[in-house]
C-alpha cells in the first residue's frame, strides 16, 4: 500500500490537572490509508476523542509523532475536517452562511466555496433550507448541515467524533448510509470515533479497538463482506459476516466492571 | 359526533381577549386621572399644603410657560445630550474593556477583585471628585459614564465567557485566529447580552446625569429640580420630575424597540 494519509507513531498524551497528571494515551500507533474508512472503538475515557484532537492539530502530543502524509502536524490544517458530536451551528447564520464559515475563516475563494456548498446541500437534501436558520431544522437536518460545513473546506481527511450519538435511532441509520456514500463518492479518508460497535462495523474498512485509559490500540479488525461491492452500512448490519465481527470486537472491549 | 362551531368559538375567544385588553387600558388611564384629580382636590381644598405638594394645574401652567419661553427645550436638550453622549461613551468603553479582558484572560484574573469592588461601589459617591477634576460641565459626563461603564464591562465579560465552548472549537478546527473567533462567534453570540446591557444602562445613565446635574450643573432637568427645591418652587420641581419620567420612559421604549429590530434583522439567539 501507499504511504499512510494519517499516522500516529508511539503517541503519548498526558493531561495536566491541578490534581496531577492524567495519562490519556500510552503509545498509540495507527495508520489510515488514502480513501480508507477506519473506526476507533473503545470504552469511555479511553482517549478516542483525544486522538482526533491530535490529528486536527488542536492538541500536541506529549511524546511521539502525528503525521499527515508524512508531515508532522503543527496546527489545524485545511486538509482536515472535524465533525463533532453535535452540530454547534451558529443560530444567527443561515444554513448556507454556516456552511461557509470554514472557507471564510481560511480565506478561500468564496465563489467556489459557495458552488461546493450548494452542490453538497443538494446532495444532503438541504437545498430548500439553504436560507433557513438552524432553529427551523430538525436534529438530522442540523447534523447534515454540520457535515456540509465540514466538507465545505474540501478536506481530504474527515474526523468524525460520534457524529450520530445525539440523533434518534432511525435518523442515525439513515444518516450513516448517506454520509458513508457521500464520503465514498468524494474519496475522502475518514476516521470515525464511536462507542457503537455496530456503527463501526457497518461503516468501516477497519475497526481499531482501544484499551481502557490510558488508551493503546488493542487490536485491529479488517472488515470485509462477500460480494462484488461493499454493502451500504444499513445492509451491512444484516450481512452474514456481521455477527462474527460483532462477537469478536465485543469480546475485545474492556467492559467496565469486568 | 357533536358539531363544534370552531369559528364561533375562536371569534368569541378573540372578543374576550380584546375586551380584557381594553379594560386594562381603561383602568390604567382611570388610575392616572384619579391620582391627578385627587391631587388637585387635595391641594385646592387645603387637605394638604399646596406649597409643599404643588398641584396638577400649576404643573401644567409651569409647563406651558416653559414651552413658551423656550427654557424647556434648553434644559431638556442639555439633559438629553448628556444622557445620550454618556450612554454611548459608557457602552463603547465598556465593550472595549470587556473585549480586552476576553483577549487576555490573565489580565481579567488580575483585575477581577477590583472590578467587583468598583461594581459594588456607589458611583454617586465619586461626584465631588469628578466636579473637582473635570469642572462643572464635564463632570456630568464623568458621572454618566462612571455609573454605566463598570456594569457594562462585568455583564459583557460574563456574556463572552458563556459562549458555547464547542462553537469556538468549531472555529478552532478551521484554524480561525483569535480575532476571527471574536468577530464571528463571541460578539454575535453575545449580542443579546449587549442588548440587555443597553436596557440596564439607559436608566443608569439617566441616574448618573441627574445626580451629576444636582452636584454641579447650571442647566438641565437635574439642575431645575435642585434649583426649584432651593427656592421652594414646588411646581418647578414637580414639572421637571414629570418631564423626566416621560423622557426616561421614551428612552427605554426606544432601546426596547431597537432591540427588537436588531434581533429580527440578525436573527439573534434568545438570551441564555
Amino acid at each position: 500500500m501507499s504511504r499512510p494519509r494519517i499516522a500516529l507513531e508511539e503517541v503519548w498524551l498526558t493531561y495536566l490537572t491541578p490534581r496531577g497528571a492524567v495519562p490519556a494515551l500510552a503509545g498509540v500507533n495507527l495508520e489510515v490509508y488514502p480513501g480508507e474508512f477506519v473506526s476507533i472503538v473503545g470504552p469511555s475515557g479511553s482517549g478516542k476523542s483525544t486522538i482526533l484532537s491530535l490529528i486536527a492539530g488542536i492538541l500536541a502530543p506529549t511524546a511521539g509523532r502525528v503525521l499527515l502524509d508524512g508531515e508532522p502536524v503543527t496546527g489545524p490544517s485545511q486538509r482536515v475536517g472535524y465533525m463533532l458530536q453535535r452540530d454547534y451551528l451558529f443560530e444567527w447564520r443561515t444554513v448556507q452562511e454556516n456552511c461557509l464559515i470554514g472557507p471564510e475563516v481560511q480565506g478561500q475563494d468564496l465563489g467556489r466555496a459557495r458552488e461546493r456548498v450548494t452542490r453538497l446541500l443538494a446532495k444532503t437534501g438541504l437545498s430548500a433550507f439553504a436560507d433557513a436558520y438552524p432553529d427551523q431544522l430538525s436534529g438530522g437536518m442540523r447534523q447534515r448541515a454540520a457535515l456540509v460545513r465540514t466538507l465545505a473546506i474540501d478536506p481530504d481527511i474527515l474526523l468524525l467524533d460520534e457524529p450520530f450519538s445525539a440523533l434518534d435511532f432511525q435518523t442515525k441509520l439513515m444518516l450513516a448510509d448517506e454520509m458513508w456514500s457521500l464520503l465514498r463518492a468524494e474519496r475522502k479518508t475518514a476516521l470515525l470515533v464511536t462507542h457503537d460497535i455496530s456503527e463501526a462495523i457497518s461503516m468501516s474498512d477497519r475497526v481499531m479497538v482501544l484499551s481502557q485509559r490510558p488508551g493503546r490500540v488493542k487490536s485491529v479488525h479488517e472488515i470485509t463482506f462477500a460480494g462484488p461491492e461493499r454493502p451500504l452500512p444499513f445492509k451491512a448490519r444484516s450481512a452474514p459476516e456481521y455477527s462474527g465481527y460483532f462477537q469478536r470486537i465485543w469480546a475485545e472491549l474492556d467492559q467496565p466492571g469486568r | 359526533m357533536v358539531h363544534v362551531p370552531q369559528e364561533a368559538l375562536v371569534a368569541a375567544y378573540r372578543r374576550q381577549q380584546r375586551r380584557r385588553r381594553a379594560t386594562v387600558a381603561a383602568a390604567q388611564v382611570a388610575l392616572l386621572a384619579a391620582v391627578l384629580v385627587l391631587w388637585e382636590l387635595a391641594a385646592g381644598r387645603h387637605w394638604v399644603n399646596p406649597m409643599l405638594t404643588s398641584r396638577p394645574t400649576a404643573v401644567w401652567q409651569t409647563l406651558t410657560q416653559m414651552i413658551a419661553s423656550g427654557s424647556l427645550w434648553l434644559h431638556l436638550g442639555v439633559t438629553l445630550r448628556e444622557t445620550l453622549v454618556g450612554f454611548a461613551v459608557g457602552m463603547a468603553l465598556g465593550l472595549g474593556v470587556a473585549v480586552v479582558l476576553w483577549w487576555w484572560p490573565a489580565l481579567a484574573e488580575v483585575l477581577d477583585p477590583y472590578l467587583v469592588v468598583l461594581n459594588a461601589l456607589p458611583k454617586i459617591a465619586l461626584g465631588p471628585i469628578f466636579y473637582i477634576w473635570l469642572g462643572h460641565e464635564r463632570s456630568v459626563y464623568g458621572m454618566a459614564v462612571a455609573i454605566s461603564v463598570i456594569v457594562t464591562v462585568v455583564m459583557l465579560h460574563a456574556g463572552f465567557g458563556e459562549v458555547e465552548a464547542n462553537q469556538i472549537l468549531v472555529m478552532r478546527t478551521f484554524g480561525a485566529t483569535k480575532g476571527q473567533i471574536l468577530r464571528k462567534v463571541v460578539i454575535p453570540a453575545s449580542l443579546p447580552t449587549l442588548m440587555a446591557a443597553l436596557k440596564v444602562n439607559i436608566g443608569l445613565t439617566l441616574v448618573g446625569v441627574i445626580v451629576g446635574e444636582f452636584i454641579s450643573a447650571r442647566a438641565g432637568l437635574g439642575y431645575l429640580i435642585i434649583y426649584g427645591g432651593q427656592v421652594f418652587q414646588m411646581q418647578l420641581v414637580m414639572t421637571s420630575v414629570v418631564i423626566l419620567a416621560l423622557i426616561s420612559a421614551l428612552l427605554y421604549l426606544a432601546v426596547t424597540w431597537a432591540e427588537r429590530v436588531v434581533s429580527r434583522l440578525l436573527h439573534l439567539p434568545p438570551r441564555r
